[in-house]
This record gives C-alpha cells, structure tokens and sequence, in this order.
C-alpha cells in the first residue's frame, strides 16, 4: 500500500516548465531512485514535497493527509525526513550537537533551558552517529568536516526523528565509490529493518542499479519512464535521454559539486551495469 | 481646494532633498550591496559645500553652479571614502561595513565642525526665486516650485542613464546579478567607485538644493538619516521608482500630518512604514533578497566550549577584585566600573541577537533608553520607588522589542538593520516630540535611587548584582537549547526548518529577551545619572553597543565585556578631547581595515589576558 501519493505536481519558473505533473507512489519499504539529467527537475520536487516551494498545481498525500500548503517544520513533525543536495548542517557546531539539536526539537525541547544543550540525549546522538560510521568525529566541528562526512552527518540528523519518509536529495555526492555503496547499503537496511520509505535522487548509476527496488526517469520535468531497475534500463527512451543528446549528466555534476568524477557515472553504467 | 494644492506642492518640494539622497543611497546598494550610514553626512557636506560656494559665486548662475559644484565635491569625497575606507572591506562580513561608514560619520561631523564652525548656518536665497507665488488666496514660496522641478529632473535623468546608455544599462544588469559584471567586461573597481561618485554627488546636490528652505547644521546628518532609511525601506532597496515614491508618500505624510496631529509627525511615518512592511516586507519596489547575495558571513564560529576551571577561577577572581573595589577605590572609580557594568550589559544583550543569532540590530538604543524612560516615567508619574521601577522598567522594554522584533525578525540583512534603526528614531522620536509627557529635549530629571541604594558604594554594589547577574544569565542562555536554536538559525536557517525549529519565534524570542536585559542596563542607567534625555535613544547610542561587540569581537562570547572595559575607558579619555569624534572615527575605520579578521587576534590577545577558553577559534580540532 502507497503512503505516499504525488499527484500532478506541476512548477514553473517564469515560462520554464521545471516540473510538468509529475506523479508518484511510494510504498512503505521501498527504496525509490528519482533519476535524470542535472536540471531536470528533480530537487525542485523535492522541495515542493518539503514545504519549501509551493507548487503551482498538484497535490501530495502522506497517509492521506494533504502536504502541499504546510511549512516544512509541519511536515518534519508529520514523519518526513530530508537531506540536501547542498548540505545544510549547523557550521559552528560539533557533529554531535548537530544530531543532538535534531533531537532536542523532537523532544520539543528547544524552548527548555536545562541541562544545557550539549548534555541533551547524548546515547540517542551517539547511537545515530555510530549507525552512519561517524561517531569517531562526533566532536568535531562540522565546519572542518569532509563533504562526504557531511552527507552522513545530515542522514544521521534526518534519522533521529524516526521519520516513515525520508527524502535524499544526491546523498552520495562527493564521496569515494566505495562509501557510495556502502551508504546506500546503509540506507537500504534501514529501510528494511524500519519499513520506512525513501525517495532518493542520485547520478551514479552503479548506486541506482544495485539498491533501488523502484527507478523513475525525469526529463525536464516529466516523467519519462517508471519501473524496475531491469524495465527503466531497457527502456529506448531513457537510453536516449542518457546516451544521445549533448549533455550528459557526469560532466555536469563535477561542475554542481566541485568533485572530481570518478567514472562510475552514465554511459557505462547504464549500458554494462 | 487651493489649500490642498499649496500643501500637496509643499509636500512634493519637501520631497525634493529626500529623494535625492534616498536614491543615492539606492544606487550605491544596489550595485555595492553596501549601506552607506555615511550618506546622511554626504548630504551635510553639501548643504555646508554649497552654503561656502554660494557665498564667492554670486547671482543666478553662481547660485547654480554652486549646487552643481556642491554636488561634485561631495562625489570627490564619496570617492575617497569608497577608496580608502571600503574598497578594502568589499569581502568583510556586511556588519564590518557597516561599522566603518559610521566611522566616516564620526569622522565628517568632526571635520565640519572643524571648518564651518559649530553655528547654524542660513541658507542664502535662489536668485530669481525670492518670492511667493499665488495660488488662489494661498501663498508657495515660488523656490518650492524649483524643488519640484528639480527632483522630476533628476528621476527623468536618472530613468535615462538607467535605461538608454550603455554604462547605465550596465549597471542595472549588475544590480541584478551581481556574477554578471566580470562576465560583461566590466571592471568592477570602476563601476563601484563610479557608482559612489554618483550616489554621493546626488546627496550632495540634495543638500546644497535645500539651502534656501533649511540652511546647514550639524545635525542634519542624523537628521535625514532616518527618514531617507524609512524612504528607501518603503520604496525597496536599490529601486530609484521607489525611492521617489516613497519619498513623496513620506513627505506629503508629514504635510498633513502637521495640520491633523502636529505631536505625531515623525511617528506617523513610522507607522506607514509598518504598514507597508506587514504586506511587503520588500517594499513597495524591493525584489526579496536572495540568501547570500549580502556580503559574507566571515570565516565559520567554533563550537562553544564548557567553562573550563581555569577560566571560572578567572571570573570568580574578577568577582571578587569587583567586590573588593570599594574598599580601595574611590568615587570615581566606583562611578566609572558602574558605568563600565552598565556598558557590558547592554553590548552583551546586542551580542545575543548580533552574535548568536546574526541578528545586526542597528537599533539597540531603543530598548536600553524604552527601559530607562519607563524606569523614569514611572517615577515621575507613579511615584515608584525604585525597586518597582527597576522591576517594570525591563519588562516594558522587552514589550517594545515584542512589538520591534514582531515586525523585524521577518527580516534579515541590512533590511533587518535598517528596519531596527528606523524603529528605534521611532522610540526616539515619541521621547523627543511628546513633550508633555517626556518632557522632549528637557528630559526627566530627578530620578534617584532609594534612600538604602543612595550612596555611591550602595548603587554600585546595586549594579554590580544586577548587571553582572544579567551578563551571566545571557551568556548561560548561550548554553541552553535556546541559545544553541539561535545560532542554529544563524548557521543554516534551511536545516532549522527542516528538524522543526520554527527560526522567526526563536528570533523574536531572543530579540524580546535581549530587549529586557538592554531594558535592565537602561534602568540602572537611569537611576545611575539621576536623569534621561531622548540622546539615550539615538542612533550614537545604539552604535556605542555596535562598537563595543565589534571591538570585543562578534564571535566570542565574552567579547563585548572585553570591548565594553576598552571602550568605555577610552570614551572617558576621549570625551575630554574637543575633537574626541574625529579620534573615534578614525579608530573605527583603522580597526576595520587592519583586522579584516573580525578582530580575533585582538579578541585571542584579550581572552589569554582573562585566561577564557570558551569561543576559542580552535584551530582544525582532533
Ligand atoms: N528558484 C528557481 N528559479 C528559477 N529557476 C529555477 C529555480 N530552481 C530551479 N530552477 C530551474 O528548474 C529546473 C530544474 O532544476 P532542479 O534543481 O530541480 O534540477 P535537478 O534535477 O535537481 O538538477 P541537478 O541534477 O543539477 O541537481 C532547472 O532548469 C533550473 O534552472
Ligand atoms: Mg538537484
């Protein structure tokens, strides 16, 4: 059963047609990759899902209650988790406080003034931590951190609430392969073990391929395939989308992150994987 | 009807000078993304410029090319201080700007008491325009009809190079983005400097222009300041259109708002700025400000640290050695450290909305006067004692910074920071024209402490408790989930959102608290002096506290303690100098330019003085 119901989500900036009724289901449990090429519309989708873009048209249902219209603080307290493309994480404090505020707002402590802010639900913190590999830097400053340790960081902030939904927008961007796969394997067993939902969006196909158990395809803001991970790669159109046409999205990205690409995306993937 | 006529005409002349300076001040921002302060002094300049040219140049052109010149001078000098002042600060945090053009305040309101002499000086009249025009049985100076010409001059003119040459369309594409210069070929040094030239020269134009109507005075600086704020507030930063509407709008206010409510002039401009704000708190012109498109945000704040033993041993000695004063120190030095405390407690209460929560109020003054006129007020007219007054005087401090904050935390940026200062000249503007009530420039005198708080030592212990509990009860509040929500929202307002943390109610929170503790070191003022004048309200008063934070630097939590003991000792010395203001100016700007770092190195410099670890910048933690 689908908790989650997109339907006919539609945006515009000025005359461009960033999402053009887009609809969507996701069950619990499931693990499903949003892909296609930079600009397609996809963290536009997202945000719309959050809160944090109103769309123009298009409704989203979370176990039947209407999310367009709420702030993205509403929608957190209803059970959604997220994670950004461009990291969001609190710079001027240490990693564990970053999980530790998260937590102290589900406990709606923020108004509180003792204990102190630091002393707060430290073996919730830390177990988080720990479940996403980071609890050897859990002092550090968040603004000393590698980008890919701030990807862990935001999925152990989004995790504390024990959302049902979790949406992460690219979050393997700019880690090694190796940790790629392994977050994703991360995320896969937490969508296993808690029968939550995750939408994600990602650009390395070896990623997409080998941990979603559904893959959509946009392109400019439309739907262009949806299925299976064997159904989507066979799919002429999306082969298309990905191998004819000028931009490709690999090179693409490395400009968006600054990252260096490491050859695990586009055409390879998608035709050997 | 003709009545009518006369005033709405009267309304568009005064409209003239606040117009011109508005726009100048929007042009600079829209390109630069600075907020001048410095740009009511760049009108005072010319209005004192024009008033020297006027009196070599004589006869109608003389009296134009006086204008002309006038503005060209003060472009020169706009010039100058774009060079010398900002141009190696363009990548500072806004805050660091910010402070150095009132620095160039200081310094200018020095200079021209220097020159000109501290008398006011009368404009001489237009030639050609001496006389009054009749229109039906009322009487318009025919000079106002020129005002009027000229501002519809300078829109039109302003509309052509905006729109039709090729350096105009140039700078309004960089307005708009600002990537965009380097990709079009345009050197950037230029089009800011060039840029500064205009903006200047236009307040400079605005001020000689208005001479035959207000002549020149040393305090038309502040003066224009706030309505030439609310001006471009309501039209919309960056938006000349706006500017000249809203300036209209302000000044026809301001026509009629003296025959219906003479009392209420200055308020009732306020209030038409609220309104506006609640529906559009861009301005009626102003495009929302994009995240990040305001200078940087300086290099990230480490995380705080828990006290270490070492440095409660240090504040517990302080205690003690503070404690101990009386029995050795006299007077003097007992009235010097109760001033000194009052200090610290006001700048530790701006750090909290200016540090924590990035907050840069520009209007602090507000609620540390609000507190010391209630404090006043209540008992002059309730007859209080003072341990009542003490108790109310935060509490209807932090009332105002409710209904402050209510309408500015929806703010961020330099429109927060305009947005506080025009409120607080709204404070400061009922003090100072509610005469009755307040007394207006007289003040209120004769507020003294109770018969058992009377003596010197007796207060000063009084102050000793209460402000040093207030400064320990912010800095714990640092501590708090609050405190950590406030700067949480500072960081990453995007990542607050998205755990659940409503940002505005936690700013607004922090900005009611902050007003109570400024409302505290108000009323300990009050009772200190034993009298309050609407110069408690003023946008000086609201900048010492800037200064202090500043000095003390942003990023520590014990900074404005330690900038509160400098400053306050150097303003004592200071202040014994005729010209301490051009010492002070000259300071400030120095600070700025050579410690681009936010002062960290003079902040480390004090804090292994104190031997404080917390907010230590550390280096790359293990
Ligand atoms: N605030 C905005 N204003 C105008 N256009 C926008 C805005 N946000 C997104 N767009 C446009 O909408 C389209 C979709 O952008 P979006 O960021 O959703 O793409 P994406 O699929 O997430 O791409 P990427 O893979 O690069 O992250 C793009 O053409 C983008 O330029
Ligand atoms: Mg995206």
């Amino acid at each position: 059963m689908s908790f989650l119901e997109v339907r006919g989500l539609t945006k515009s900036f000025g005359g461009v047609n960033a999402v053009n009724a887009v609809s969507l289901d996701l069950k619990e449990g499931e693990l499903l990759a949003l892909i296609g090429p930079n600009g397609a519309g996809k963290t536009t989708c997202f945000n719309m899902l959050y809160g944090q873009l109103k769309p123009d048209e298009g409704s989203v249902k979370l176990n039947g209650r209407e999310l367009i219209g709420q702030t993205p603080r509403k929608i957190w307290r209803m059970g959604v988790g997220r994670t950004f493309q461009i990291t969001a994480t609190y710079a001027s404090m240490t990693v564990m406080e970053n999980v530790q505020m998260a937590l102290i707002s589900h406990h709606r402590g923020i108004f509180s003034v003792w204990p102190p802010a630091s002393r707060r639900h430290r073996p919730e913190a830390h177990a988080l931590l720990e479940l996403v590999g980071m609890e050897s830097q859990a002092e550090r400053a968040a603004s000393v951190l590698a980008y890919g340790d701030l990807k862990r960081l935001e999925l152990a902030i989004a995790l504390a609430h024990s959302p049902r939904l979790l949406l992460m927008d690219e979050p393997t961007a700019g880690m090694a392969p190796k940790e790629r796969v392994g977050l994703m394997q991360l995320t896969a067993d937490i969508v296993k073990e808690r029968k939550i939902g995750v939408l994600f969006t990602e650009h390395d196909m070896d990623v997409v391929f080998a941990h979603a158990h559904r893959v959509l395809v946009l392109n400019r803001g439309e739907i262009l395939a949806d299925g299976s991970v064997d159904e989507v790669r066979a799919n002429p159109r999306v082969q298309e989308v990905y191998l004819g046409g000028g931009s490709t999205f690999g090179e693409q990205e490395d400009a968006d992150t600054g990252q260096s690409a490491d050859g695990s995306v586009d055409k390879e993937g998608l035709a050997n994987a | 009807m003709d009545f009518f006529v006369v005033q709405i005409l009267t309304g568009l002349s005064n409209a003239a000078a606040l117009f011109l300076v508005a726009s100048g001040l929007s042009i600079i921002f829209g390109v630069t993304r600075v907020v001048n302060f410095s740009h009511g002094s760049f009108y005072m300049l010319g209005a004192f410029i024009g008033y020297s040219l006027m009196t070599v140049l004589p006869g109608f052109i003389g009296f134009w090319a006086s204008i002309l010149l006038a503005g060209v001078a003060v472009g020169v000098i706009g010039l100058i201080v774009e060079m010398g002042v900002l141009r190696p600060i363009y990548k500072s945090p806004e805050l660091f700007q910010l402070v150095a053009t009132f620095g160039v305040i200081l310094v200018i309101q020095d200079l021209t008491l220097l020159i000109w002499g501290p008398d006011d000086l009368i404009g001489k009249r237009s030639p050609g325009f001496e006389g009054v025009v009749k229109i039906g049985d009322q009487l318009l100076p025919s000079y106002d009809l020129v005002l009027i010409f000229l501002s519809f001059l300078v829109l039109g003119g302003l509309w052509f190079l905006f729109n039709k040459t090729r350096v105009g369309i140039l700078v309004r594409a960089a307005t708009q983005d600002r990537e965009m210069v380097g990709a079009l070929g345009v050197n950037q040094s230029w089009l800011f400097s060039g840029v500064f030239f205009l903006g200047s020269a236009l307040a400079g134009i605005g001020g000689a222009a208005q001479l035959p109507k207000g002549g020149a005075d040393l305090l038309m600086d502040f003066n224009i300041l706030a309505p030439v704020f609310v001006v471009v507030v309501i039209g919309g930063m960056g938006s000349i259109p706006g500017a000249f509407v809203a300036a209209l709008i302000i000044s026809e206010l301001n026509v009629f708002g003296v025959q219906l409510l003479p009392q209420s002039t200055l308020v009732l401009m306020f209030v038409v700025m609220a309104v506006v704000l609640i529906f559009r708190p861009w301005g009626l012109f102003g495009r929302p400000e994009t995240l990040g498109s305001h200078g940087s945000q300086g290099p990230p704040e480490a995380p705080l640290r828990a006290f270490s033993g070492r440095l409660w041993l240090a504040l517990a000695a302080a205690a003690i050695a503070l404690t101990a004063v009386p029995l050795f120190g006299g007077t003097f030095l007992q009235v010097l450290l109760a001033d000194v405390i009052i200090a610290c407690l006001f700048a530790t209460s701006l750090h909290f909305i200016l540090g924590l929560g990035g907050l840069v109020s520009f209007g602090h003054a507000a609620t540390f006067g609000g507190g010391a006129y209630a404090a006043a007020l209540l008992v002059q007219y309730a007859e209080a004692p003072m341990e009542m007054a003490m108790l109310f005087a935060p509490l209807a401090a932090g009332l105002l910074a409710l209904v402050i904050g209510w309408f500015c935390v929806r703010l961020s940026g330099v429109y927060f920071a305009m947005l506080t200062l025009a409120f607080a000249q709204v404070v400061w503007s009922v003090a100072f024209q509610w005469g009755d009530v307040t007394g207006g420039d007289d003040g209120i005198l004769g507020i003294w402490p109770s018969a058992w708080a009377s003596g010197t030592t007796a207060y000063y212990y009084l102050v000793l408790t209460l402000g040093l509990g207030g400064i320990a009860t912010l800095l714990f509040m640092a501590y708090t989930p609050f405190g950590y929500a406030l700067r949480g929202g500072r960081d990453s307002a995007l990542r607050s959102e998205a755990i659940g943390i409503n940002v505005r109610l936690v700013q607004w929170s922090a900005f009611i608290f902050a007003g109570f503790m400024s409302g505290l070191a108000g009323a300990l003022f009050v009772f200190a002096k034993g009298s309050i004048f609407p110069t408690e309200l003023e946008i000086a008063r609201s900048f010492d506290a800037l200064i202090i934070v500043f000095l003390g630097g942003v990023q520590s939590l014990f900074g404005p303690l330690a900038g509160g003991v400098v400053f306050t000792l150097l303003q004592d010395w200071l202040s014994r100098f005729e010209y301490w203001r051009l010492f002070l100016g000259l300071m400030i700007i120095g600070i700025v330019i050579l410690l681009p770092n936010g002062l960290v190195g003079v902040g480390q410099w004090v804090r292994n003085r104190l031997g404080a670890a917390p907010g230590k910048p550390e280096e790359e933690a293990a």
